[in-house]
């Protein structure tokens, strides 16, 4: 197996998918010759021709209604939209269209698509480059909502995904395309949807990470160890559908549960992982549900190593539920 | 025909220029004619069952039966619709039973749709014809990928999308005309410029001297056409469609037509519009001017019209009655069709709904919109 970084791992997949299935596509802007912002087409232009990896005018709307159409029609589109902040003037047509096309039709007619996006902050992009505003997209039934944390998840689940026969938000924490690196297997690789992993066993207090949080949380963990807690790590993968039973598992066995997730603390996706745990675990906690966020602020420019939750506060966050 | 000319082929008196005639045979013009009339009995009698609160909503296409089925009529069958919900007669032209579309109407357990969505918003796959839904534009760019991905595929299949002048306002009709026209889609785009987008005249729509002139900005060419002749519309889309066909790309023709019904069974089109502005395109009526010409061919009696229209509503009223005798779709279509397998989230609270005991909820669909 060879190491490799996230966008390594993304840039794998769509290369081994579409030698795979003729039917998938790629665009979006900047997507052909330059190979994307983030360089996760690299390449695929020159391997796959002009036809199946091309530039988009700057529309996001065009891009996903594109995308509906042709999915609709039969091919298999994988658009990219260049920052999940800019995918708002395409909400209309992934909420209102690609989520409700099999649900609306009677299942006459389906949506298999994939938006493949970088979400989340980390790297100085202000409000515009920095947002995690997934739970819109989970909070819309139709959609699934995938986030890996690691190279060989990125790989393993953005193929099940473009596999998959209904429209999947693939969201790409930008802030470890190339800051996290693992080993990735070469050619078939799959990761189902719906299955979570465990990051790190523990038994003293559950952690529930995603994305660009799973190597806080695993850092804020050592710190723990020091102290003398045992931490266990439970990273979804994929937020829709949700792995809940390994969560469920893991807090029935610590007693204790903190969610980290760096988009805005209220309503966030880590607000309906604390509800779940309440709902279903009440019985085995020992100590508060805590949520570790971000701020219910806009996405700060010069502040935002105070907005992300870091190791200092998933720390505070996990002593919280020691200390009530 | 330009963008800002009106092209005209049926006279006021039935006749039409030799040159322009696109020269149907008899079959098929008795077939564009049952078609629209069938749509309009079809309107007539939904909008009634809406008013007699046997269905909840209802959306007519009154006076623009020669707008879509004269352009419809241009496709081959394998070609596809994006449509909007004015196009009543197209689902009828492509074989859809009255059945099909009445089960829509009332949600029921054989409806194409599940039950899915209010009346009107129709899937027909076996028509390519996509499902409807209610944001405005959306299935305009929805065509113009659809047209992209033949185009992938090197399928020759054309599509033909349908929206109204309010439609042009929309971020997508900016957005699928752009993606058509850089990508060479095989896709017609029918504006239907009825006048109206619920109350707001066109003038409040756009400043634009024809809709049919946008297409320039898109470098495709723009049609304007008298949407109430059918033969006019039948030629142009005729044309526009063989030009997707060869590879040529796409086309926006702007159907001149007018909303003679209110904008849905809520609405109440008295009291925004003049009655004499009704009144000017009642005398534009596509069905009569249709009428014209087919007599002067031969091909119209009063005789004929009442034997179509009476086989039409014994058709369309046993349709009516067995939707109407069907039962809800069963608890378990409420979960279906959201993903193609279930997740456990939507598998437990099925069960949830499942396990309740007592009497359920009362009908709540008495709020008439």
């Amino acid at each position: 197996m060879a190491q490799s970084t996230l966008i390594e791992a993304v840039t794998d997949a769509l290369r081994h998918e579409m030698r795979n299935d003729d039917r998938v596509v790629v665009f979006g802007e900047d997507v052909g010759k330059k190979g994307g912002v983030f360089g996760a087409t690299t390449g695929i232009q020159e391997e796959f021709g002009d036809q199946r990896c091309f530039d988009t005018p700057l529309s996001e709307c065009g891009i996903i209604g594109a995308a509906v159409g042709m999915a609709v029609y039969g091919i298999r589109p994988i658009a990219e939209i260049q920052f999940l902040d800019f995918i708002y003037p395409a909400f209309d047509q992934i909420v209102s269209e690609a989520a409700k096309m099999r649900y609306r039709s009677g299942g006459e007619y389906t949506c298999p698509m994939v938006i493949r996006t970088p979400y989340g902050g980390g790297i100085r992009g202000g409000h515009y480059h920095s947002q995690s505003s997934e739970a819109y997209f989970c909070h819309t039934p139709g959609l699934k909502v995938v986030i890996p944390s690691t190279p060989a998840d990125a790989k393993g689940l953005l193929i099940s995904s473009i596999r998959d026969e209904d429209p999947v938000m693939f969201l790409e924490p930008k802030r470890s395309y190339r800051s996290v690196k693992g080993e990735v297997p070469e050619g078939e690789h799959v990761v189902p949807l719906g299955k979570g992993r465990v990051v790190r066993e523990g038994t003293d207090v559950t952690v529930v990470a995603y994305g660009a949080m799973v190597p806080v949380a695993e850092k804020a963990a050592e710190a723990m160890q020091q102290q003398g807690k045992s931490v266990e790590i439970i990273d979804p993968r994929s937020l829709v559908p949700l792995d809940e039973e390994l969560i469920l598992e893991s807090v029935r066995k610590t007693g204790r549960c903190v969610s980290v997730y760096e988009a805005p603390k209220t309503c966030g996706f880590g607000a309906e992982i604390a509800a779940i745990v309440a709902e279903k675990a009440i019985g085995h906690l020992e100590g508060p549900v805590v949520r570790v966020a971000g701020f219910d602020t806009p996405f700060p420019y010069a502040l935002e190593h105070l907005y992300m939750p870091d190791v200092r506060r998933v720390v505070a966050g996990i002593e919280k539920t020691f200390n009530w | 025909m330009s963008s800002t000319e009106l092209l005209t082929i049926i006279e006021k008196d039935g006749r039409a220029a030799k040159d322009k005639d696109p020269n149907l045979s008899d079959a098929e013009l008795k077939r564009l004619y049952a078609t629209m009339l069938a749509a309009r009995i079809m309107d007539e009698r939904a909008l009634a069952l809406q008013r007699q609160g046997r269905i909840g909503f209802y959306l007519q296409a009154l006076g623009q039966e020669a707008s879509h089925v004269g352009s419809a009529a241009a496709l081959r069958d394998s070609d596809w619709f994006f449509p909007a919900y004015r196009q009543p007669g197209i689902p009828i032209l492509r074989g859809v039973s009255f059945d099909d579309l009445a089960n829509e109407w009332y949600g029921n357990d054989v409806d194409t749709s599940k039950g899915r969505q209010m009346p009107v918003h129709y899937s027909f796959r076996s028509a390519n014809f996509v499902s409807i839904s209610s944001p405005i534009g959306t299935q305009i760019t929805q065509a113009a990928g659809a047209g992209m991905a033949a185009r992938i595929r090197g399928d020759d299949t054309v599509f033909m999308t349908y929206f109204g002048d309010g439609g042009t306002s929309s971020n997508d009709f900016h957005s699928g005309l752009n993606f058509a026209g850089v990508y060479k889609a095989p896709v017609v785009f029918v504006c239907e410029n009825n006048q109206w987008a619920i109350s707001v005249p066109l003038k409040g729509q756009t400043a634009s001297e024809t809709i049919a002139a946008k297409a320039a900005a898109y470098g495709m060419p723009g049609i304007r056409v008298d949407g109430n002749d059918v033969l006019a519309v039948y030629r142009v889309c005729k044309e526009a469609v063989e030009r997707a066909r060869k590879g040529d790309g796409p086309t926006l023709v702007e159907t001149v037509t007018y909303r003679m019904g209110s904008h849905s069974s809520s609405d109440d089109a008295a009291r925004y519009r003049d009655e004499a502005e009704w009144e000017s395109w009642k005398q534009r009526d596509p069905l009569q001017r249709f009428q014209r010409y087919l007599t002067k061919r031969g091909l119209w009696s009063q005789d004929w019209e009442d034997e179509r229209a009476a086989a039409i509503k014994e058709e369309l009223n046993a349709a009516i009655k067995r939707a109407e005798a069907r039962p809800k779709p069963p608890l378990a279509s409420l979960f279906e069709d959201v993903f193609m397998n279930p997740t456990p989230q939507l598998r437990e609270q099925q069960r949830q709904l499942e396990s309740l005991e007592g009497p359920e909820a009362d009908d709540i669909g008495e709020f008439p919109l």
